[in-house]
């Protein structure tokens, strides 16, 4: 095994052009799980970004909340800012793991892990969240978090990009919902999760652990959006069954999963707005 | 197999002193701590970042030290289970909070970091905050007790 400690993005970034196959790490953590027994994960180069301090910490400016890279599910938790603003963003942290991983993940490892149940991903996409990657040469580009993925583990992210920061539109919300249905509260990988907002810019509802990849969900934001009645959790299915694919695994079933979307659904929105009754 | 590879020297602070050691590029802090540096009462439970019996402090925050590469170690402070006063975990022993004793040592660990941010307390449960620390043995009734009564401890230490 080998490693770079590259101390800026400017070092990181030349050092990913050089060898695309470098696996970028900010806190390890979906990585190292690997190591015991993946003997292909230790003949693999690691790009470590840890000395990169830049990729640290959070700012506020008018518009955005921007998290560097480095930030951890921890730093938002303990962030009553954050938990003022972004709701959902905090929720769905204190729901990854227990301390010891929120301590060490990050939004940004998270993003470019890619699971289709990763906890951090949707609700940066039901905040609108857009995602920097750099290159080298200077070159960076921000890529809107609903556009990023295109299949499942992969994303538009070139092999020499790296993501750099992630930053999330400061906006009003009237609807902020987060949902994550595991077999246990902590330490747990969802079955079935879900974000939802709706805001000026109408309704985002994002699933995770249902598809291929972490997504909006068109066919449902357009029954909101038209203010469909819906009376019960079955009358959701037709849209879910348009929006999602979900599989049957160790964890869940496709059938459980579908019908279980559409309940979250149901009662999160049953009585807060008047068409879900 | 140039640049990168082979053994990097990395220093830390551990439980207080400065201390260096040579680590390989796949080598985690758990392997480091127990057998390079002989701090075996940090235990390996599942390895991979589940149980949390693999538990230290990272600049005065819990983690799981199997996941945990050694080279990213450099330059930051770590506290084990060694580190932690015996008077601070005492009311553990009587609450019936171990019992085989291979989840202890993280949950000492986590007790410690709870212990000294008591303001944790306020956003979150005792319950959510050891969550990380899993235990097959007590059914974590003794577990939450024995933590608790840690807390009111006197003499806290640093």
């Amino acid at each position: 095994m080998r490693v770079l400690t590259p101390t800026n993005v400017e070092e990181a970034v030349a050092m990913l052009a050089v060898e695309e196959d470098l696996i970028p790490m900010a806190g390890g953590t979906d990585l190292l799980v690997h190591w015991p027994e993946h003997l292909e994960a230790r003949e693999r180069g690691y790009l470590d970004l840890s000395g990169v301090e830049s990729l640290r910490g959070m700012e506020w400016s008018d518009a955005f909340l921007t998290l560097g890279a480095l930030t951890t599910y921890w730093e938002v938790v303990t962030d009553a800012r954050v938990g003022r603003e972004f709701r959902l963003m905090v929720e769905a942290a204190r729901q990854v793991g227990a301390i010891q991983i929120q301590s060490r993940g990050t939004w940004a490892g998270n993003i470019a892990n890619g699971s289709p149940a990763a906890d951090g991903v949707p609700v940066l996409m039901a905040y609108g969240a857009e995602v920097e990657l750099a290159s080298a040469g200077g070159g960076a580009r921000w890529v809107a978090m609903d556009s990023y993925y295109t299949d499942y583990k992969q994303s538009v992210k070139r092999p020499d990009e790296l993501i750099t920061r992630v930053r999330v539109p400061r906006a009003e919300y009237e609807i902020e919902v987060w949902e994550k249905v595991g077999s246990r509260r902590a330490q747990a990988i969802s079955k079935v999760g879900l974000a939802i907002t709706k805001g000026d810019e109408g309704w985002r509802v994002v699933a995770a652990s249902m598809a291929p990849t972490i997504r909006r969900c068109a066919a449902i934001e357009k029954l909101l959006t038209k203010e469909a009645a819906i009376n019960r959790p079955e009358d959701l299915l037709k849209a879910i069954g348009k929006d999602v694919s979900p599989i049957d695994d160790l964890r869940s079933t496709a059938a459980y999963r579908e019908l279980t979307m559409a309940r979250v659904v149901y009662h999160a929105l049953k009585g807060r707005v008047s068409f879900v009754t | 197999m140039s640049e990168g590879a082979g053994m990097m020297q990395i220093s830390m602070t551990l439980n207080g002193k400065e201390v260096s050691a040579d680590v390989d590029p796949g080598e985690r802090l758990l392997d480091t701590l127990r057998y390079a540096l002989g701090l075996t009462g940090t235990k390996e439970g599942c390895g991979e970042g589940e149980c949390g019996a693999c538990s230290v402090l990272m600049d005065g925050v819990p983690v799981n030290s199997c996941l945990v590469p050694s080279y990213q170690a450099r330059g930051r402070v770590i506290e084990t289970v060694e580190h932690v006063q015996e008077s601070d975990v005492e009311p553990l022993l009587s609450s019936g909070a171990t019992q085989c004793g291979a989840c202890t040592p993280g949950i000492v660990v986590t007790a410690q970091w709870v212990r000294r941010h008591p303001e944790l307390l306020e956003t979150h449960t005792l319950r959510e905050l050891m969550a990380g620390n899993l235990c097959r043995c007590t059914g974590y009734d003794g577990v939450i007790e024995g933590v608790e009564a840690t807390l009111t401890v006197d003499g806290q230490s640093s």
